[in-house]
């Protein structure tokens, strides 16, 4: 309910009136301490992993430790996993969570509930999400039990030779747990759209789909964007899941670092796929960025 | 006399027969798959947890047994208490709260001032302060541990629970100030106004009116805040060695446990979020709802 009443609220606050804008010192003063503190863990650290990933230990410039970031073995199937993941698992998400938010958007009976159950993963941790579908894909797992119960043939899902089912495991995990951070944008932004819309629409004859496709869409897309970005930087991310789940055999780009990082202890190599992860998830974003707007500025015209 | 009514009785109900009712059933037809689905989805969403709680409750034996039992049948707290006795996940534990705490402290501290102000004022700045925090808000963890491990080690700070919180403040504090901002959003500024008009000072009106208005919006972002740094594994994987948070204990301690031992670490892991989300449900929509955008 209070969503609606801040939107407004949010609007309106910006618009200095004349008296107001002699505040103008305090503000500085009480953002410092949040800049100050960001200058030193954010642009040092990051400053310092750019020097870190082009520098040998004698302190020159070299390209060594991309050369051999990119030599070795599981630096390709680290970059396709990482990439099918996302390629596979956004969609997905997007799609179960936008059916989630349109049917308690019907106002079912006990949706609290229900909200409240589909909400559970936020909070789960993704090392936590990757050993609760552990017991439930591990050779003797509930999977497989259940298919042994009704006659199939069980399978070793995570045996490092199965990369497809290591796959499937992985994905399924994600879209668990992550699920519902996309569910909570959607849901909040739907609120923010007035009935009339909808009801408008079907005055006029337009049956679900239509009013699905031309109404609540359209106006839904600000949210969309930000999940859409937000989930997207974070599946780039993606490292406990696939440990839990898999150790070493199903190798991500965040895995790598750590591996590279804790066991091989190379933290050159280890920074160099950091700035990776970082550079890919900047340009993903810019990208979503133009398109979606491009898009917006061509439906408008 | 007796007959009128009753003609009329028969009359008013063999009225609604003709009337079509497939509209009518399509429509219960509709709200009955609604609930299948609500109930397949929620299915899917709390049976994986009621599976690594019987994991978790279950004997050792009794996990190396196929096909694995979907009720609890073999009952038994040993593996949990294993678990939670074996060496180091008390202190773990410990080492999790102290840093959620801590990080949930200064976070705020910090957070909340910069939320207030670009909740109230216009200042130059506003707008690339606000796209840098979007900016930080973007960058993968291992970004930021991996160098900071190597100052920490430099200055001391290294395996210390400290380091650990400022990590997870920086992480946060995007979040956090966001958050804030629209949380004071909400308080009407007539409200801080009035005080001021009846003698408060800038400071008088924003704790004597503000901060009580906002404070449970506040405390909404301090648990996420806190729940954000208790799940957050890698990081704190990198930056402990021997302290361990309880995520870097369970994740430093995967490869050589027994799988009963990694079910326990799943399930202690995950309570505190049940207990959270349904602290916050409330608040869940707001806190994402205004803020993202």
């Amino acid at each position: 309910m209070s969503v609606s009443t801040t939107a407004p609220a949010k609007e309106r606050a910006p618009q200095p009136s004349p008296s107001r804008a002699r505040k103008r010192s305090p503000a500085l003063l009480l953002i410092l301490p949040s800049l100050i503190f960001m200058l030193l863990l954010f642009a040092y650290p990051l400053a310092q992993g750019i020097i870190t990933a082009f520098s040998d230990p004698s302190g020159g410039f070299t390209l060594g430790h991309w050369e051999r970031m990119v030599g070795d073995n599981k630096f390709i199937p680290a970059l396709r996993n990482t990439m099918l993941l996302i390629v596979v698992l956004i969609p997905l998400q997007f799609a179960f969570a936008l059916a989630m938010a349109l049917l308690l958007q019907e106002k079912p009976r006990l949706s609290g509930m229900y909200f409240y159950f589909w909400a559970i993963p936020l909070a789960v941790s993704d090392l936590a999400a990757g050993l609760v579908w552990l017991s439930i894909f591990q050779d003797r797992g509930y999977l497989n039990s259940v298919l042994d119960g009704v006659g199939l043939p069980v399978v070793s899902w995570l045996h490092y030779e199965n990369t497809t089912t290591m796959f499937i495991a992985v994905l399924c995990a994600e879209l668990w747990r992550a699920t519902s951070l996309v569910l909570v944008i959607v849901v909040s932004g739907m609120q923010g759209i007035p009935k009339d819309y909808a009801e408008a629409a079907a005055v006029f004859n337009a049956n679900y789909w239509k009013r699905l496709r031309h109404v609540i869409l359209p106006l839904l897309k600000p949210s969309l964007q930000v999940a859409l970005i937000l989930r997207t930087i974070l599946a780039f991310q993606t490292f406990a899941v696939a440990q839990a789940l898999t150790g070493e055999n199903f190798p991500l780009l965040v895995g790598e670092t750590y591996r590279w990082y804790n066991f091989l202890t190379n933290p050159y190599v280890a920074s160099a796929y950091a700035l990776l992860i970082l550079g890919i998830s900047m340009v993903t974003a810019v990208v979503y960025l133009r398109v979606l707007r491009d898009q917006s500025q061509v439906g408008k015209r | 006399m007796t007959s009128r009514p009753d003609t009329e009785h028969g009359t008013a109900t063999t009225a609604p027969i003709e009337v079509d009712k497939r509209p009518l059933r399509r429509h219960q037809f509709n709200r009955a798959l609604i609930q299948l689905a609500c109930i397949l989805i929620s299915l899917f969403m709390v049976v994986p947890i009621y599976l690594i709680t019987i994991s978790a409750f279950s004997t050792r034996q009794g996990l190396n047994e196929f096909p694995q039992p979907l009720w609890p049948k073999n009952f038994s707290t040993e593996t949990m208490a294993t678990f939670l006795n074996s060496t180091g996940i008390l202190a773990a534990t410990l080492n999790s709260l102290t840093v959620g705490i801590g990080t949930l402290v200064l976070a705020s501290l910090v957070g909340a001032p910069a939320g207030y102000a670009i909740a109230r004022f216009a200042f130059r700045g506003k707008d690339p302060y606000q796209l840098f925090l979007l900016f930080t808000r973007a960058l993968p963890i291992v970004v930021l541990s991996i160098p900071l491990a190597q100052v920490f080690l430099a200055t001391g700070l290294y395996d210390q629970p400290i380091g650990v919180i400022l990590l997870h403040t920086a992480l946060s504090l995007p979040t956090t100030i966001l958050i804030t901002s629209s949380v004071f959003l909400s308080v009407p500024i007539d409200a801080e106004e009035a005080a001021r008009i009846f003698g408060c000072t800038p400071v008088g009106a924003f704790l004597r009116v503000v901060l009580p208005l906002a404070l449970p919006g506040i405390a909404a972002s301090a648990i996420f805040t806190f729940v954000t740094s208790w799940n957050e594994v890698l990081g704190a994987t990198i930056l402990t060695f021997s302290n361990r948070t309880l995520p870097a204990q369970v994740l430093s301690t995967l490869g050589d446990s027994p799988v009963a031992f990694r079910f326990a670490g799943g399930l202690a892991m995950i309570i505190p979020s049940i207990i959270f989300i349904a602290i916050m449900r409330k608040y869940l929509l707001n806190m994402w709802g205004t803020t993202i955008r």
